[in-house]
């Protein structure tokens, strides 16, 4: 087993551009056979799940959105509730890719492959919720605007509207950031794979990259300023979706702290799932050397930070029900606590913001066990803050007679299962399939840290 | 080697030398330049900076092209929302003017950044002349190792200096481990 270099090092020492090609490439060229067991039990586990996702979709279309439970007045149960939260989900991965790129943290090397891909997926996943939503999912190609025989346009005043351009532009530009920072790995699979097909599939996929000076030169302009534009598409792609929200007039929703709220939160729960799917990753695939404590640790405190910028945000949803002096808000708030789904308000804040303070402490992001515990729980925690977000407003508004409840079906539990197995084999298809860490960036730490060592060994 | 001449060989695209490291590579480019080569390339597994410089590149126009066509997808998307709800399909919701411009900001944004991130991808690799199925550099063994951790500088052979026994003499004199001719 190869041993981890601790949490002050990107890369433990004496890798070479060699020997970090090979350490990434090899689980990609390991022969079928040799695929781990526990890469065969999970991807076949999560495969069961997709076809549940089919399923739940073939239910779905041929009887109606009836078979979910949602209602008037609750409309939007399950569907934005695992939009809002699969969206957010991806975010980490275009601020690992991006904004941590434009910071040049490079720690952020080994895992932004990985991230990047769990944007894809994780968009993948979201995108497909309002379209089942529509209750006609056939006609989704109605939300762009294309001349048409009606003359009928979408309504580009409404947030809805805004949702459908910024997620369309964030799964395309999340893509093309990706399979630019791939062309170079998959050139340097094309000349080391040990199988003719791969060389052929991987040679595919390299476009002809042959690494010259210029096209490095270009390349490198090219993915800075993708970085520069993922950065501000990230927010602004969050803060559409909470604009679904906070355009509306209703209590708990209609407030200007949204859009800074669900972007932390977007953040938050994009970390843990970073933290949920890296630590199983590399002890499945010995990659300690790769992904170190030192990634374990800052994602812990990225964690930790936006974890307390969501924190203000629920502190002041409560300050503002109560100084707005509104008696809608303030009914509100109490319902949110006191109400039929108050015990997931209880669960909410024990999840999100009580039990992840337990990061503070250094013994503790410093256990991968325990990291990868609170990782799981903020997952549940920020998926309970949507579920909560949705339904608290919807259930009771401002006449009690047109009040009512949510009580989710089988056919939701079952998407949203199907979508957390489509996601995860898709994770595992990836694995296996696409070296999951940059290795062209792995080679420029090893250059970097060839001409740092010798200056820092002077000093220790 | 001295008999075979430019006549007997079908047709030769450069000469190449192998590195170990960047900074050997580096310097053998600096060199070849001050020498008076202009026609040559150095190929690197990864980003290596200063490369291109020393070889004597100047302009790169990709970040000019992102402008252009971030430009564009804003102007654009601004546009379209405008003909679609004041020309092709003025609606009077509740009394509100038609030109609601403040609305359109975000989808605007998004077109921009649509424009100009797919641009950034196709721009470059346009430029690159990418996608390339073939390219004679290819035909020699050891550049395999390009994309993994060797560096090489190719003189090609449509550079004015180009003579194949002065420059792979030069190549030698570089202090990298092996010369090679590369067949077009």
């Amino acid at each position: 087993m190869i041993p981890d270099p601790g949490p002050d090092r990107i890369l433990s020492r004496g890798q070479t551009y060699d020997s970090v090609t090979n350490r990434i490439a090899d689980v990609v060229y390991l022969p079928w056979k040799r695929t781990p067991r526990k890469w065969m039990a999970g991807a076949f586990i999560a495969f069961v799940f997709v076809n549940l996702l089919v399923l739940a979709m073939w239910v779905l279309f041929t009887r109606g959105i009836g078979v979910w439970g949602v209602n008037i007045p609750i409309g939007w149960g399950f569907a934005i509730i695992n939009f809002v939260w699969w969206i957010g989900i991806g975010h980490a991965g275009t601020l690992i890719s991006a904004i941590l790129f434009l910071l040049k943290q490079d720690w952020r090397t080994s895992i932004n492959r990985f991230s990047e891909a769990m944007t894809l997926f994780a968009v993948a996943c979201a995108g497909m919720f309002p379209i089942l939503h529509l209750g006609r999912p056939w006609l989704a190609y109605w939300l762009f605007p294309y001349p048409n025989s009606m003359w009928l346009w979408p309504q580009p005043r409404s947030p809805l509207e805004w949702d459908v351009f910024a997620v369309s532009t964030y799964g395309t530009i999340s893509l093309v950031f990706w399979y630019c920072g791939l062309i170079p790995d998959f050139a340097s699979m094309r000349d080391n794979a040990p199988k003719l097909w791969m060389r052929k599939a991987y040679g595919l996929a390299a476009l002809g990259w042959r690494g010259s000076a210029i096209h490095w030169h270009r390349y490198q302009k090219a993915y800075l300023l993708l970085a520069g534009l993922s950065t501000p598409l990230v927010l602004s792609v969050h803060t559409v979706v909470s604009f679904d929200f906070a355009i509306s007039v209703l209590p708990g929703w209609h407030t200007t702290i949204f859009p800074p709220y669900f972007v932390a939160g977007a953040i938050y729960s994009g970390f843990a799932m970073v933290l949920t799917l890296i630590i199983p990753l590399r002890s499945w695939y010995n990659l300690r050397d790769l992904i170190t404590m030192r990634h374990i640790d800052a994602a812990a405190k990225v964690m930790l930070g936006t974890g307390l910028i969501v924190a203000y945000g629920y502190s002041m949803e409560a300050f503002f029900s109560w100084y707005s002096g509104d008696k809608y808000e303030s009914f509100m708030y109490w319902n949110r606590v006191t109400g039929p789904y108050g015990f997931a308000y209880a669960l909410l804040i024990l999840f999100n913001i009580a039990i992840p303070q337990a990061l503070w402490s250094r013994k503790v992001r410093h256990n991968v066990v325990l990291v990868w515990l609170i990782a799981i729980i903020v997952n549940m925690g920020m998926w309970l803050e949507r579920f909560e977000i949705v339904v608290t407003s919807l259930h009771r508004d401002f006449l009690p007679s047109s009040w009512g409840m949510y009580i989710p079906t089988k056919w939701d539990w079952g998407t949203y299962a199907g979508t957390l197995g489509f996601f995860m084999f898709l994770i595992f298809l990836f694995v296996r399939m696409i070296p999951s860490i940059s290795i062209f960036e792995v080679r420029e730490v090893v250059h970097h840290e060839r001409h740092a060592e010798p200056a820092l060994e002077g000093t220790l | 080697m001295s008999d075979l001449q430019l006549s007997e060989l079908p047709s030769i695209h450069g000469a190449m030398v192998e590195f170990d490291t960047p900074e050997d590579l580096i310097a053998a480019c600096e060199r070849a330049y001050s020498e008076g080569y202009r026609r040559m390339d150095a190929y690197a597994p990864m980003p290596v900076t200063g490369l291109a410089e020393a070889i004597g590149y100047k302009r790169n126009w990709v970040a000019f092209c992102v402008l252009i066509a971030g430009i564009v997808g804003a102007c654009g998307g601004f546009a379209l929302l405008e003909w679609m709800t004041v020309v092709a399909y003025p609606h009077n919701v509740g009394g509100r003017p038609l030109n609601s411009w403040p609305a359109y900001i975000p989808i605007t944004f998004e077109c921009m950044i649509l424009l100009a991130g797919l641009t950034s991808l196709f721009s470059m690799l346009a430029m690159n002349g990418l996608p390339r199925p073939y390219h004679p550099v290819f035909n020699v063994p050891q550049f395999e190792r390009a994309s993994i951790d060797r560096f090489f500088l190719c003189i090609e052979s449509s550079d004015p200096k180009f003579r194949i026994e002065e420059t792979a003499e030069f190549l030698r004199d570089l202090g990298g481990t092996e010369v090679t001719i590369v067949p077009a």
